[in-house]
């Protein structure tokens, strides 16, 4: 921390030291870099299947993932550019993966949509809605089994929250006393039908005490707010006490997809939401605290964008997969 | 006690299919902590229909688990499990509620793997009681095995006999793929020959049952020991039927079938799923489509279950799903149209 921060510091934010905030805005520049360089790409034709971008959300990646050890394991959706990369993965390898190149995270078979990193412990993102929900009850299984310490972190949209994975994951996560913590990105839209029409409580919060676990509502672009839950409940995850339930108010301010053409909410609402930009925010009251200069918040998104370019361009002159290896990695030997 | 005594022990020892399936799993608890069963009733309570029996006493309540009514949740957490360096063993008390666990096995399981490039890979065994016979009426007696057969990723095996459901539960735990073993229900009293040790039945490998010259007769699960029952009326006929014993549907040992129609030049192929779009259609089209097909004598023949839903009333039942008098009816048809 630097010598000459002011006080009145949020000790949520006081609680991150210089070096962790940095490494929390470096990754959440990349994420931003990343999905901005994916749009351009696609609008390049560089890419051919279809992408959701999470620009606006990167908080709520980064935040709940920062407490976590080098360890512990996430399942991520298909929203899930930013999970992978706040959990450290290589921009160029999802790049390569993204362009469908046999270097790739996936080797090209997955894509977008499918981005893992099993030995990073990224479990991987998940094209269905609630897909890695009962998915993480395993984990925590396996974790409890084989009595390693480790969390299971599982993200989720709020239209995951209607699906029936979710109520049965939750439940049997919680009579488990599993290690897991489950993250609700509650970006207010699933596709296009907005929570308030979907759900009937107000927050997806609410429904964790049907399953008798601690259910935090937060402001999702929040990054020092969201770090101080996650850290709680990874606490409460990995000392046995079971899972919690984490949801981050946020928005996606592009569309759901590429097919979207925003017909279900309106430019002020939009507007609205990149005013409470999670990166200038942070960056805001870092300044505001004397904690970081101007041109050193400068650097660091300097260097995520140099990151980002030189990941692009790596992709670009990678190999495309050999078609006679179309049904190699059906089944394992 | 000398080894030949041993043997000669070895041999007469007769286990019920849900006795053998059950000293598998003990067995492969024994020789590895990283399996653990799990399911509906699986633990005081013995299983819906008593395969796991005393194993909750013998293992503990951590290693055989018994689950909420949550068949989408419980295959997820199998496959959460089995990514993660477990062996988990589940079981869905009745294959009709696998329809609940569709997205997990189908979505997640079968294409993880692949998705991944190949950098993980989902060793988890699913057991479902299926088919019909017991008046549970239709949504507790289907045989749903063809639809996961159609999903590049599973593995899926109908043992007919107490000595493969052991033997191929055994080299299901320990295969590194996802694997769907649909056990007929009435076949969990049928008793027969099982070693004591832990044996492994290869998958993807069918057995030939009794051999003949004039007709194969093909058939799977439960409709493989009415073939050998109508094989041995067939014979008093003075017809020579062949029985293979398909045993694993995916993969399919189509090696087996055709040097056995090559050699009897007719085939009718028995499975109790719905005829239509059935294992049947699959392993006809196969014969087709190779160079088998000029050896036939005689059209190919499928018996399958009915076009509709399991029936309730006992009588209507059993005409919904092949019978031995149907299986020696089609088979003596096919080999006398080209005596007439």
């Amino acid at each position: 921390m630097s010598a000459h921060q002011k006080p009145n510091q949020r000790p949520e934010l006081a609680a991150l030291d210089d070096a962790t905030v940095a490494r929390a805005l470096t990754r959440m520049h990349l994420i931003r870099k990343f999905e901005e360089a994916a749009e351009a790409s696609y609008m390049r034709g560089l890419i051919h299947g279809t992408m959701h971008l999470s620009i606006g959300q990167e908080a709520s990646a980064v935040g709940t993932t920062l407490p976590l050890e080098a360890h512990d394991y996430i399942l991520s959706t298909h929203r899930g550019h930013g999970h992978c990369i706040a959990r450290g993965a290589e921009p160029k390898l999802m790049f390569a993966e993204f362009f469908g190149k046999e270097t790739g995270y996936c080797k090209g078979r997955g894509g977008s949509m499918h981005i893992a990193d099993v030995e990073g412990g990224n479990l991987g993102a998940n094209g269905i809605v609630g897909g890695g929900l009962p998915i993480a009850v395993g984990v925590g299984m396996s974790i409890k089994a084989q009595k390693n310490g480790r969390v299971c972190m599982v993200f989720f949209g709020d239209g995951a929250s209607n699906e029936g994975a979710f109520h049965e994951a939750l439940n049997m996560a919680s009579i488990w006393k599993l290690p897991v913590v489950f993250v609700c990105e509650n970006n207010k839209y699933g596709m296009s039908m907005d929570i308030g029409r979907a759900m009937a409580v107000p927050n997806v919060a609410d429904r964790a005490s049907a399953y008798g676990m601690p259910g935090h509502c937060l402001d999702g672009n929040d990054l020092a707010g969201v770090a101080a839950v996650a850290k709680q409940a990874i606490a409460r995850a990995r000392s046995g006490e079971g899972p919690s339930l984490i949801e981050c108010k946020t928005y996606r301010w592009r569309g759901h997809s590429k097919s979207d053409r925003n017909l279900y909410r309106s430019k002020e609402e939009i507007e609205e939401w990149r005013n409470q930009d999670p990166i200038r925010r942070l960056e805001d009251e870092l300044k505001a605290h004397d904690r970081f200069d101007a041109a050193a918040l400068m650097k660091l998104e300097e260097d995520a964008q140099r990151e980002i370019d030189a990941a692009v361009e790596f992709a670009r002159t990678c190999p495309d997969p050999d078609p006679k290896d179309l049904t190699r990695d059906v089944y394992a030997l | 006690m000398p080894s030949d005594t041993l043997e000669a022990v070895s041999e007469i020892r007769e286990l019920s299919y849900a006795e053998a399936v059950r000293e598998a799993l003990g067995q492969a608890m024994e020789a590895d902590e990283r399996v653990f069963l799990f399911g509906e009733d699986v633990g005081v309570y013995g299983g819906a229909f008593g395969v796991s029996g005393d194993l909750v006493h013998r293992f503990g309540k951590e290693r055989v688990i018994d689950t909420p009514i949550s068949e989408l949740g419980i295959a997820g957490a199998a496959v959460g499990a089995a990514i993660t360096g477990m062996r988990p063993v589940l079981e869905i008390q009745f294959s009709d509620f696998v329809t609940l666990a569709m997205e997990q096995l189908v979505n997640q399981a079968a294409k993880i793997r692949f998705m991944f490039g190949g950098k993980a890979s989902v060793p988890m065994v699913v057991r479902l009681p299926g088919g019909s016979g017991t008046g549970a009426a239709a949504q507790h007696s289907q045989s749903l095995e063809a639809w996961f057969a159609h999903v590049p990723g599973l593995k899926v095996l109908q043992p007919s006999t107490p000595h493969d459901a052991k033997g191929m539960l055994l080299a299901a735990i320990d295969d590194p793929n996802p694997v769907l073993i649909f056990e007929h229900k009435l076949l969990y009293k049928t008793k027969g020959h099982v070693p004591a040790e832990a044996y492994r039945v290869p998958i993807g490998q069918a057995a030939i049952r009794r051999e003949g010259s004039d007709i194969t007769i093909v058939g799977s699960s439960i409709m493989a020991r009415k073939a050998e029952a109508a094989a041995e009326r067939l014979a008093t006929d003075g017809i020579s039927a062949e029985v293979i014993d398909l045993r694993s549907i995916r993969p399919i040992d189509f090696t087996t079938i055709a040097e056995s129609v090559r050699k009897t030049h007719r085939l009718l192929v028995v499975y109790e799923g719905v005829k239509t779009m059935g294992i049947g259609a699959e392993i006809s089209a196969m014969i087709a489509e190779s160079e088998v097909f000029d050896f036939l004598d005689a059209p190919i023949v499928r018996l399958g279950g009915a076009d509709a839903p399991i029936p309730y009333n006992p009588v209507l039942e059993k005409a919904a799903v092949p019978q031995e008098d149907d299986i020696v009816a089609a088979a003596t048809n096919l080999v006398r149209r080209g005596e007439a």
